[in-house]
């Protein structure tokens, strides 16, 4: 049986101001669904609360996978579930190698009941299909003993989240702008890895302003957000026309939440750029 | 629940030190009474039939002590009564060559820390210092045969009188400070070192300092000369039983790195919180040599502890690196002396403290240089990671230069974990505990990279200890 992430009218806030104004989101192991939306809509709200930041107060709705409530668990019981979430911005841990972290990561996600201080995955099993991994992505073997994002350019830090979602096999992963602010050959890059991940046994959902990373990864589904709501859910053809006519026919079609939004970019202050596209 | 915790280690929040463990001490040998005065002075040094000279120095090094104020700086001493202390307990009758010759009770004790293990793996000497003196020694044939030396203090008052006479208190006077005379006048047992001229000493030489009984004082001496040219790595690990009266520790170490030479001296301390750790250290390092202290500081209740290297010819050197980590009750006031006393030196200070659960981290450092000290070169880098709201970290840098023509950097940073942090590491299925020893563990990196590998492992180990329990 496919497992199912399952949003139900789910309203966020963030230091009491609401963000997320009732979102409902049912996606499937296999599937693949886009998530578009101008800047400052809620797109990453969502990855955040998904994955269980606590700064991203629920405040009501209810986030289950399978049945199972995710409300009250914190990050590490929810990645154990099977949640992942390649970050828009990667967090720089200094002094931890990759290697290190990601054994870690991989035997606590394979075995999910383990506790801190038990026994790691063997050190030569994890090497080896580390460095298989670190291959089919056409990384360097040496970033294995770099310091978790320490340094790396933008495109390094994108590929790093790809790899650990390569090791870690997450049943939903969230990509947040996962290609933005690469070039095109990262972005070619991290479009395949994708796609070679992606299969049966993975539900994806993709944040994104740009079209390769959908080329290479068609979604089922498409959505769009406007003002903390999903205001369209469509096909691939909505992303496609998204991308090529920007978000004014969105907002003339859903004028309630254009005005919400523009609202918001008042309260926000002058300096605030929001709502490219 | 159970009942059979003793209620006192709990009380005093030390139930989870791993080595807190200790041994029956009703098969000892000697056991000096409580106190400090002229009469127990003369005991130990009759005990170890010690040349005249010595006696001597150990009983105006008393004198000294007692007219010398308590340092009114630093961490508080106000519970450490001197008068209480044993300062002299003798656990076996000698020194033995093979572990089965050590007396039970402290080869298991040793056992349980690992030792035999280490030497047989990587070590290319080891020394055993239980109480007030040395009770298991070791060294590869081959160093032997090249004229190295690696003794226990006592041994080597008799059996080098000339080598000890000329350096010994030449790098620190028992009037330096007030624990250094302490230590002058009842010390026993420590190191002797003498590498010749020329020779390298591939694998680290060890040894390992246990206090086992109440209310002890332990003064080890440790002295280490590297000829010209020659170098060696020094290790030493420390710790001590819980009780819930306190302990002391104040050893004095003195080192030498003639011309050319190298110098590592790596200190892994572990002592359970109710020791007063109080030491000084101080290398004097001579023409293009390098002089390094490796310092990591876990555990005791105070530490104070500040290694000096004194850079006494151009070319010379010198490095501490300081890990201090500062739990429930425990101040660790810890840094470096850089004392530039030529032109052309370069000392470099890197310092990085933990505190935690109330815990107090303080780096003092001194940088100084003489009047003709030009063109030197100094950068201390201190970096304090807080983990909660009730711990404290302070920087107390001095710096005391007569010259121009020198370059001094001095950065610090205070920082505490991000919440950015632990979410990543959390959403990779890392519990928030295991995410925090992760955050430190890769703050400390820099400094543990430079040990040798066991070691780096376990200081590891001993960091995720003290993080264990520590949220939520
Ligand atoms: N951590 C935060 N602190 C304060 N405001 C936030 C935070 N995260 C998001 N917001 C606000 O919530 C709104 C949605 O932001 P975000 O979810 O980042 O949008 P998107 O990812 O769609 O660009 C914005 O107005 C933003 O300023
Ligand atoms: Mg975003």
């Amino acid at each position: 049986m496919s497992s199912l992430l399952k949003i139900t009218d789910l309203h966020v806030s963030v230091e009491d101001k609401p963000i997320l104004k009732g979102v409902s989101l049912d996606i499937r192991q296999g599937e693949t669904h886009a998530l578009m939306g101008p800047n400052g809509s809620g797109k990453s709200t969502l990855a955040y609360t998904l994955v269980g930041h606590p700064k991203y107060e629920v405040t009501s709705g209810s986030i289950e996978i399978d049945g199972t409530p995710l409300n009250e668990l914190d990050p590490c019981e929810r990645a154990r579930l099977g949640l992942f979430l390649a970050f828009q911005y990667p967090v720089t841990i200094p002094g931890v190698k990759v290697a290190d972290f990601l054994r870690h990561a991989v035997t606590n996600i394979r075995n999910p009941v383990r506790k801190e201080g038990e026994g790691l995955i063997p050190m030569r099993d994890f090497r080896k299909e580390l460095k298989e991994r670190m291959e089919q992505l056409g990384m360097d073997i040496e970033f294995a003993r770099r310091y978790l994002n320490e340094g790396f350019s933008g495109g390094e830090k994108k590929r790093m989240e790809i790899l650990q979602l390569a090791m870690l096999q997450p049943r939903f992963a969230i990509l947040d702008e996962t290609d933005s602010g690469l070039d095109s050959d990262a972005v070619r890059v991290v479009s395949e890895g994708l796609r070679k991940l992606a299969g049966p046994q993975m539900g994806v959902l993709i944040i994104t302003h740009h079209e390769r990373l959908l080329e290479y990864n068609i979604p089922q589904f498409t959505h769009v957000m406007l003002a903390g709501k999903i205001v369209e859910t469509g096909d691939a053809s909505l992303a496609h026309e998204l991308h090529n006519q920007g978000y004014a026919a969105v907002r003339q079609r859903h004028p309630h939440e254009a005005a919400e939004e523009q609202e918001r970019q008042k309260a926000a202050g002058p300096g605030v750029v929001v709502g490219a596209h | 629940m159970t009942t059979d915790v003793p209620v006192l280690e709990d009380e005093i929040g030390v139930g989870d030190y791993q080595y807190g463990f200790h041994d029956p001490t009703d098969k000892y040998v000697f056991q000096s009474r409580r106190g400090l005065d002229r009469a127990i002075v003369e005991q130990i040094s009759e005990m170890k039939s010690e040349p005249k000279w010595m006696r001597e120095f150990r009983l105006e090094a008393l004198d000294i002590f007692f007219r010398k104020p308590m340092p009114s700086w630093g961490g508080d001493m106000s519970q450490l009564d001197f008068q209480n202390m044993f300062y002299y307990v003798k656990a076996s009758q000698g020194q033995e060559k093979s572990w089965d010759d050590v007396p039970e009770d402290i080869r298991k004790t040793y056992d349980r820390l690992g030792i035999p293990e280490a030497e047989k793996k990587y070590l290319a000497g080891v020394k055993a210092q239980y109480e007030s003196e040395v009770v298991y020694g070791s060294l590869q044939e081959d160093l032997s045969k090249q004229g190295v030396i690696f003794t226990d203090m006592d041994s080597a008052l008799r059996d080098y009188p000339d080598l000890v006479r000329e350096y010994f208190s030449t790098v620190i006077p028992s009037a330096d400070n007030k624990f250094a005379a302490l230590n002058s006048a009842v010390w026993s047992g420590g190191s002797f070192i003498y590498v010749p001229k020329g020779v390298k000493i591939e694998f680290p030489l060890q040894a390992y300092f246990r206090i086992n009984t109440q209310n002890m004082g332990q003064f080890e001496r440790t002295l280490i000369i590297v000829d010209e040219g020659a170098s060696v790595h020094y290790v030493e690990g420390c710790t001590a039983p819980t009780y819930s009266s306190d302990s002391l520790h104040s050893a004095v170490v003195e080192i030498l790195v003639k011309r050319g030479g190298r110098c590592r001296y790596t200190t892994i301390q572990n002592w359970s919180n109710n020791v007063y750790n109080l030491v000084t250290k101080r290398a004097k390092a001579y023409g293009d040599s390098l002089m390094e202290w490796v310092d990591g500081n876990l555990g005791s209740r105070l530490t104070m502890k500040y290694p000096a290297i004194y850079l006494m010819e151009p070319g010379a050197r010198g490095e501490t690196l300081s890990i201090a980590f500062a739990g429930k009750g425990q101040h660790q006031d810890a840094g470096a002396k850089m004392v530039h006393c030529a032109p052309h030196t370069s000392s470099r200070v890197i310092s990085k403290s933990i505190s935690k659960d109330g815990g107090r981290a303080s780096y003092r450092g001194l940088v100084k240089a003489t009047h003709d000290a030009h063109h030197c070169k100094s950068n201390v880098v201190c970096d304090a990671l807080i983990l909660d709201s009730h711990s404290r970290s302070d920087t107390y840098p001095y710096i005391e230069v007569n010259q121009d023509n020198l370059t001094i950097e001095h950065e610090a940073s205070v920082s505490k974990i991000a919440e950015e942090q632990l979410l990543y590491l959390m959403s990779r299925g890392m519990s928030e505990t295991e995410a925090s020893a992760m955050i430190v563990t890769g703050f400390i990196e820099p400094l543990v990279k430079e040990l040798p590998m066991e070691y780096a492992v376990e200081m590891n180990r001993l960091i995720e200890l003290q993080m264990e329990g520590s949220v939520g």
